[in-house]
């Protein structure tokens, strides 16, 4: 036999062991020493090449090279087959039931009167409107008289209100927040427009649908040109954002001593949209806010000039719109704070 | 007030379905509050004819009707009602009929005898108990001799009306009639008013000023004004007057009594009508009572007077001026001479007393809102034309008026360009001068300026922004366009506070806390407590409640409050804070608290909750501590904040809490709620923090920066000290900081321990310190200089042994 013969050999033999190996290490202890080792049959059989004749070295040299390389692929692609094999097997055996509930972690939420306020004051400021906070404890002045409510006009009944002496009171609406703003406003600086979001309180006793402390948002823009299709244009745009485009708006004609001409806006009912239901005592319409262009007696009566500057005001109510939005059927809720309730909102 | 369709029709020529009139008026003119259909929900209820009536033989009191209702054979009815009569026309809920509250009539077996319907009363079939005549109050209903047995009851009383139910705003008391109820619509619709024009047709020669005068004080009754009407008989009214009246949710009682009300609805002026034969002498007035003077009203209330009510009078008051007459002098049966009285009563003074004596009736609202001071002349005709009428009345030829006020209409200028200019349309001239017009009001133009009477009738209106929202309203809201504003360019944004409000809130939301809102009334004793500085209480004049009478100095107890709410309702784990304001008062006298915005946190139970790999931690001082911290560091403040232990707040344990200080400011507190007030509560154990917001917003805060990461390596060391348990971290820290030299980055606390093998009152206290130099590799040696000096400094400071 030639060494080329034994070579041959050698690599058939050794790649049918390869191909029967099953474990990595004794794979390459056993049969990759006993070829390609020091003292393996391979390197063993390659040192007989010096003694061939000069002309047929190169030949067998470079058919051993061959030999060795294809045992070496043959090898390292049993390995890696072995390998993934281990790996594969290893990776069945971790496994883990992935319905199991994750870790706890902190989490607060937002209360859901708050985020309607963030929602509504985003959007104003998107505008260009100005978000000021005015006093809870509010003088008579500013939350009733410069309102256009004289003592002893009867709108003031439809306010029942806590007093804390003869002219101060826990504020009944944010609307004195108007007068404060007009009595304060620099006008050669340009228009006002602002929106004032806070509590309000009233002499109610607490039920379902009345709470001595709720909220509401102002807003109020005096120009000397601002339109009364300007209001409905905003009113329109205030509420698609909020309750969704889907759902139809109206005016009508209402009355507020601080606004003329005054509405208040309805949205189409979410609950029947607009077919008829308990929530809507069947007029398929909600009642969402009240607004009108500013009376001229507010205006002058803060110092503003009512024949160059006028405008329109709103006041709405988050607890409110919460209500409607999600359903929420008593308006306690949002002051008593229970967990399971706060949790649900997001 | 419920608007008849069936009496609308009668002045205004209507042919649309009720409920797009209500919505149309909605749109134009006031709210309704729902459309009546008296019918709605009934079935098989006809007109039947009592044939025969015998005794029950088992009852006292039961009757065994045949009652004729149109069939071939009579219908055996067993009826209860004491009233029941042969011959009668009457109310029949035949077998498988509906009436009132969706009640079903089946036959059924009364005492052993068969009854196959059942006779109604007319609460039965829907009026409310308190519009039933009192006639019929006891029994079932007589239906009119002309109805047609066999035929559906509804028209013979009323029943197939459709009724629309008006919420009028405060400024259109003109609604709370007819009469301004068909002027509104007649603008809406364009079309005529056929409103009738009622004249006393013949007068007796009697004089009213010969029977009786008056003194009146026209502060109280700017118009006011009598005439009698002699000789009436008294009787019950004709059904279609009951009818209007029941419909329109009032009792009818007997004829006089019923046209004054019936003008009410007819023209929104109240009247009274008086027994002549009943008063005291020949004189009434009308006056302010005088104390201790009393009035036992119509509705059989005695009430006590004062200076100031307002009361008709004879030598007694005999009415509540404008509000509610008095039983002594009021229409019987028995009554022959009738004085009537159509005034203007002032509405401040009847609004009050109204509220006073919580007397509210239809009359007191109208007067309340105002009425047509240019139409009392009108309505008086028409009820002394209707007593003569109804009533046989012979009616005086004058009237007495005690005061009167001549009322004129109301001019108001406007031009087009002001109207265009605040709706943002672009009306013609034409256009605006036809809503006038419509709605009655004569007009004049002038170029560009409308000259505008309104009549009396539209009280409300005086300024030209008054004409703004008729134009409005008639021309309608859905045609306006819709724009948005166009001024010159404003920027919004937060304010800082507002901001930091806003940052505050989403900071500690994301810290794991959801947002409480508590109430800011809150008891005294509970608005006393967990206070940050010395305040007087801000409390209301008139509380409904003990429990919400003053103003919160503290947000903490509303949050305690929530608490117990959710340990009641078997709630453990509640972590919340609360943002809003808290009112102090400085000094006594002033007129108005500072609202001064705090922001406050809770927690009780566990922060987390267990789940099946990880057991909850119930909370601790060190964890809320850790959350006011990172809330600190996050708004600005990192490494510059301190805590003192404080155990001077009588509601705080005493060992665990401690004031929170930011550049020697005392911002707050925090630590757990003394157990005697956690008990007090009913609450478990609950780590509270208060922070003055305010306090935070003025305080300097550090910039946002930036510092390069050092590429150089750090060297980290451990050192760990025996040392006496009085020994604060903070006062090791101190001095560690010192001694560290320019390399020490940072300080870790990583143990604290005093178990066994540490004598007592010892601690072990195990530190992690990392050095770094910036600018160089760092060396051992440089270190090891830093850690000897801590070690030497630290034996100097406390008597501490190194581990």
């Amino acid at each position: 036999m030639s060494l080329k013969d034994d070579l041959t050999k050698l690599r058939d033999d050794g790649l049918k062991n390869i191909e029967n190996a099953t474990n990595v290490k004794k794979m390459n202890d056993e049969i990759k020493v006993h070829l390609l080792g020091k003292k393996g049959l391979i390197t063993k059989a390659l040192r007989g090449i010096k003694d061939l004749p000069v002309e047929e070295r190169p030949k067998v040299g470079s058919y051993s090279n061959k030999i060795r390389d294809d045992i070496q692929t043959a090898l390292d692609k049993k390995q890696e087959e072995l390998e993934t094999i281990a790996l594969n097997k290893k990776l069945a055996s971790e496994k883990i039931d992935v319905t199991l509930p994750g870790d706890s972690v902190a989490k607060g939420h937002p209360h859901v009167i708050q985020s309607i306020i963030d929602e509504i004051s985003d959007m104003f400021m998107g505008m260009g409107y100005e978000v000021l906070s005015g006093p809870e404890v509010e003088e008579d002045k500013y939350n009733f008289e410069m309102m256009n409510l004289p003592k002893n006009h009867p709108a003031r009944d439809m306010q029942d209100t806590f007093y804390i002496t003869k002219d101060i009171l826990m504020r009944t609406q944010t609307s004195p927040m108007q007068a404060r703003t007009l009595e304060k406003h620099d006008f050669s600086k340009g228009p006002l427009k602002m929106i004032s979001p806070g509590v309000v309180y009233r002499r109610d006793t607490d039920d379902p649908t009345h709470s001595h402390q709720f909220h509401q948002v102002e807003g109020i823009v005096i120009d000397k040109h601002i339109t009364m299709a300007d209001l409905k244009g905003t009113l329109e745009y205030l509420l698609h954002q909020l309750f969704g485009d889907k759902y139809d708006i109206r005016l009508r004609p209402s009355y507020f001593p601080f606004t003329e001409p005054s509405v208040e806006a309805d949205v189409t009912c979410f609950k029947c949209n607009g077919k008829g239901c308990e929530v809507c005592k069947h007029t398929g319409w909600i009642e969402v806010l009240g607004a009108g262009m500013v009376h001229p007696n507010v205006l002058k009566m803060a110092g503003v000039d009512a024949e160059s500057y006028g405008g329109f005001a709103f006041g709405l109510g988050p607890d409110r719109f919460a209500m409607l939005k999600y359903g929420v059927d008593d308006i306690r809720d949002f002051y008593l704070n229970d967990v399971r309730f706060l949790s649900q909102f997001n | 007030m419920r608007v008849s369709y069936k009496w609308l029709k009668e002045y205004i020529d209507l042919d649309i379905p009720v409920d797009e009139l209500a919505e149309k008026i909605e749109r134009s003119s006031v709210e309704v509050d729902s459309v009546i259909k008296p019918s709605e929900g009934l079935k098989k209820i006809v007109v039947g004819q009592i044939l025969s009536l015998e005794d029950h033989p088992d009852s006292d009191h039961l009757h065994i009707c045949q009652v004729d209702v149109g069939d071939d054979e009579p219908v055996q009815i067993v009826c209860g009602a004491p009233n029941v009569e042969k011959g009668k026309k009457v109310i029949v809920a035949l077998s498988g009929a509906r009436i009132a509250n969706n009640i079903k009539i089946k036959k059924s077996k009364m005492r052993g005898i068969q009854s196959n319907g059942m006779l109604c009363a007319l609460d039965e079939i829907g009026y409310p108990k308190d519009v039933v005549p009192k006639e019929w109050a006891d029994g079932i209903y007589f239906l009119p001799k002309d109805a047609k047995v066999g035929n559906d009851v509804y028209k013979y009383i009323g029943m197939d009306d459709e009724l629309i139910d008006l919420d009028v705003t405060p400024n259109r008391g003109d609604m709370l009639s007819m009469y301004g109820t068909i002027h509104d619509l007649s603008a809406i619709y364009n079309k005529p008013v056929n409103f009738d024009n009622v004249k006393v047709q013949k007068t007796s020669g009697k004089k009213t000023a010969d029977q009786i005068s008056s003194d009146v004080d026209s502060q109280i009754a700017l118009t006011y004004k009598n005439r009698i009407v002699n000789n009436v008989e008294i009787n019950p009214s004709p059904l279609w007057l009951q009818i209007r009246l029941w419909n329109a949710g009032i009792k009818p009682i007997n004829n006089i009594i019923d046209i004054t009300n019936y003008l009410m609805l007819k023209f929104g002026q109240p009247m009274h009508a008086y027994d002549l034969d009943k008063l005291h002498g020949n004189n009434i007035s009308v006056r302010n009572a005088k104390k201790g003077e009393k009035i036992t009203t119509l509705a059989e209330d005695e009430v006590d007077l004062d200076e100031n009510d307002i009361v008709v009078a004879d030598d007694r008051p005999i009415a509540l001026a404008g509000v509610i007459g008095g039983i002594d002098t009021s229409i019987t049966n028995d009554t022959k001479n009738v004085l009537f009285e159509c005034a203007v009563f002032d509405p401040i003074k009847v609004r009050k007393m109204a509220r006073k004596h919580v007397i509210h009736t239809e009359a007191s609202q109208r007067f309340e809102r105002g009425i047509n001071r240019g139409g009392l002349d009108e309505v008086m005709e028409n009820a002394c034309q209707m007593s003569n009428e109804l009533a046989n009345g012979e009616v005086c030829d004058d009237t007495l008026n005690g005061s009167e006020f001549n009322a004129q209409p109301v001019i108001v200028n406007i031009t087009l360009t002001k109207i265009n200019h605040v709706l943002g349309t672009n009306l013609s001239s034409e256009q605006v001068k036809d809503i006038f017009e419509r709605l009655g009001f004569d007009t004049k133009v002038d170029g560009d300026t409308f000259v505008v009477t309104v009549p009396t009738r539209r009280w409300d209106i005086h300024i030209d922004a008054d004409l703004i929202e008729e134009v409005a309203r008639i021309y309608g809201y859905d045609n306006l366009p819709s724009t948005l504003p166009t001024t010159t360019m404003t920027t919004g944004k937060l304010q800082p506070k507002q901001q930091l409000i806003r940052n505050s809130r989403n900071i500690l939301e994301g810290l794991g806390l959801t947002h409480a809102i508590s109430y800011a009334l809150t008891s005294k004793d509970k608005a006393n407590m967990f206070m940050m500085q010395k305040s007087f209480e801000t409390n209301l004049s008139y509380p409904m409640t003990n429990d919400h009478e003053t103003l919160r100095m503290n947000l903490v107890t509303g949050l305690l409050d929530d608490i117990a709410y959710n340990k009641a309702r078997n709630v453990h784990d509640v972590a919340l804070y609360e943002q809003g304001r808290v009112f102090y008062k400085e000094n006594e006298n002033e007129d108005r608290p500072s609202e001064i915005e705090h922001i406050s946190v809770a927690i009780t139970g566990s922060l987390l909750r267990s789940t099946w790999n990880e057991k909850a931690k119930e909370v601790d001082f060190y964890q809320i501590k850790g959350i006011v911290d990172k809330y600190l560091e996050s708004i600005g403040f990192a490494n510059q904040v301190e805590y003192i232990a404080n155990a001077d707040y009588p509601e705080m344990h005493p060992g665990r809490t401690a004031d929170i200080m930011i550049h020697g400011h005392y911002v707050g507190f925090i630590g757990e709620v003394h157990p005697n007030i956690a008990k007090k509560f009913k609450i478990n154990t609950t780590y509270v923090f208060d922070l003055n917001l305010q306090l935070l917003s003025n305080l300097h805060k550090t910039n946002q920066s930036y510092e390069s990461i050092s590429k150089y390596p750090s060297i980290s060391r451990d050192i760990a000290i025996l040392i006496d348990e009085n020994i604060t971290n903070n006062d090791i820290l101190n001095v560690i900081n010192k001694r560290g030299g320019a390399f020490l980055k940072h300080v870790k606390l990583f143990d604290v321990y005093n178990g066994e093998h540490v004598p007592s009152g010892k601690k072990s206290m195990a530190y992690n310190l990392t050095f770094q130099n910036k600018r160089d590799t760092l060396v051992d040696d440089d270190v090891n200089k830093a850690m000897d000096k801590i070690q030497r400094n630290l034996e100097k400071e406390f008597e501490i042994e190194i581990r």
